[in-house]
């Protein structure tokens, strides 16, 4: 291995990150105007121009706020809660394709930290890991409200899982790879696969809304009964570094909705692009598309959060189990049978 | 008519507890519902007033804070008839008479003057009857929209004359102004 692959990907390594992070600190303020917008108020305009200065602020209060520490046996894992919390939400990004290939330097770069084959499994992984950081941090509060919304986060969590990842089969069965590079690729031009896998989406949709602990399924912190759920004990940074996590997650699952169907980078007229205006253009342009379908993504999330109103626990397990769960089944079923039409059909001798 | 089938507001409606179809158990048709709902108050204007810059108007009819008048000379007008104080419902004015000296008559218009006057500004409820119980036209509620300012201690709520009464150069102009005219 070269020296110049090592500088390649430390650089996509850090700009992803600093990308992730700044996203997320700027959804923090998006979510506020935003819904300040549904409201019919302006939200935040102090701080800088339009409120532009806004997260800084916040980050600023948040860093000066006490550092308080509930009377725990375990301060270890009291600590070590929010640190997992955000070392998930930005572990994976790693493995989405921000773009194609650029041509720089006489070599390609691709844009992706790391184009394993199992990128989906691994993505699948990481984000089943994230719950540890609100489960961790609940039960380390040694707080009944903390322990009471961290189990409601788990069991959501574990619930939903399952239908996102038998949604997701159907999908795989339909791309035939893990990998999120060849996934993307896959759907050049307008072959989204949105069109071909529409409920496989809406169900990847909603169990998404729901590993992200966001409404309508934020049980986990919901303030009518459990004060702050799981992070009822934590304040100052640490609490900044949860909530900071649940902004960097939902701008990573928005962009794993881009990329799995919506077509990622892809746009309109991409190969007509990359013939007439070169290979660098079209991928800027196409990093550009790829993040104007997250930032779309994330005013759904927020859009939803201020519309409906919580789900009731018991409301929200039906949804998971006897729902969501059937319906991916099915869907599996219909793909199969859409797939292996002209054996069927051979079978049954038409 | 029974009881069952009035209707004073016209907009009563029958609360029915029935088994809802389908559609309706999907939920999917009422959350669309709502999200355009929603997304309508995106682009309606917004009421919000940015207060430091923007002041709300204010009603014809409101009352400001408390202010003692002078006359056309610049003398207090109170004689401390002590009517305010018995006008006001939240008992939040008191006053000490003094007569006026012989050397005192640019200051004072009558024969009888508060040479303590007070308000207690966390009690009064603004309702303006001691400006209608002055028989000698002396305190009026201001339109002004400086509000009462805020302090840890209750004695800065004791508003004495030292706040209330006009000060004597507005009298003046307000004078000459008069005369202008």
């Amino acid at each position: 291995m070269d020296s110049s692959i090592i500088i390649e990907k430390s650089v996509i390594i850090l700009v992803v990150f600093a990308i992730t992070m700044l996203m997320a600190m700027y959804s923090t303020l998006a979510e506020r105007k935003v819904a300040a917008w549904l409201q019919d108020r302006i939200g935040p305009n102090r701080a800088g121009k339009g409120g532009i200065l806004q997260p800084l602020a916040d980050g600023l209060k948040l860093f000066s706020k006490e550092e308080f520490e509930p009377d725990t046996p375990n301060r270890f894992l009291f600590f070590a809660g929010p640190a997992l919390a955000m070392t998930t939400a930005l572990m994976t990004s790693a493995v989405i394709p921000w773009g194609d290939k650029f041509h720089l330097f006489g070599r390609d770069i691709i844009l992706q930290a790391t184009d394993i084959d199992v990128a989906l499994l691994y993505l699948i992984g990481v984000m089943s890991i994230g719950v540890y950081g609100i489960m961790i941090g609940g039960w380390a509060s040694n707080n009944k409200f903390s322990l009471i919304g961290a189990v409601r986060a788990a069991s959501q969590m574990i619930s939903y899982e399952v239908a996102m990842g038998l949604s997701l089969i159907a999908l795989l069965m339909m791309t035939g790879t893990l990998s999120l590079r060849e996934i993307s690729m896959q759907q050049a031009g307008m072959n989204w696969n949105v069109f071909y896998q529409p409920l496989s989406f809406f169900i990847f949709l909603i169990c998404a809304f729901a590993e992200t602990n966001r409404t309508p399924f934020d049980l986990a912190e919901c303030e009518t009964e459990l004060v702050g759920g799981y992070h009822t004990e934590y304040s100052s940074m640490k609490m900044g570094f949860y909530l900071f996590a649940e902004y960097a997650n939902m701008f990573i699952s928005s962009t794993i909705l881009a990329v799995l169907f919506f077509g990622g980078y892809n746009y309109p007229g991409m190969s007509w692009a990359v013939e007439n205006w070169g290979v660098n253009l079209a991928n800027v342009i196409g990093i550009i598309a790829l993040f104007i379908k997250i930032c779309g993504f994330i005013f759904l999330y927020m859009w939803v959060r201020w519309t409906i109103p919580r789900f009731r626990y018991d409301q929200l397990m039906h949804l998971g189990w006897r729902i969501l769960i059937p319906l991916s089944i099915l869907n599996i079923i219909i793909t199969g049978i859409v797939m292996l039409r002209a054996e069927i059909a051979i079978y049954l001798g038409f | 008519m029974s009881i069952e089938t009035i209707s004073l507001s016209g907009r009563k409606k029958v609360v029915s507890n029935k088994e809802m179809t389908f559609l309706e158990k999907m939920y999917l048709l009422a959350i669309i519902k709502g999200m355009i709902i929603t997304i309508k108050h995106l682009f309606t204007r917004k009421v919000t007033i940015k207060y430091p810059e923007q002041v709300r108007e204010m009603s014809p009819v409101y009352r400001g804070q408390h202010q003692l008048k002078r006359d056309e000379q610049g003398r207090e007008n109170c004689t401390a008839c002590g009517l305010c104080a018995l006008s006001c419902p939240a008992e939040a004015i008191t006053m000490k008479a003094e007569e006026r000296k012989a050397d005192e008559k640019h200051l004072y218009r009558e024969e009888k003057y508060a040479s303590i006057y007070e308000i207690n500004m966390l009690r009064c409820i603004f309702c303006g009857l001691c400006e209608e119980a002055c028989p000698k036209d002396a305190i009026y509620l201001t339109t002004s929209k400086t509000l009462v300012e805020s302090s840890y201690d209750r004695e800065d709520f004791i508003y004495g004359k030292d706040r209330l009464v006009m000060p004597l150069d507005i009298a003046m102009k307000n004078t000459q102004l008069k005369n202008a005219n």
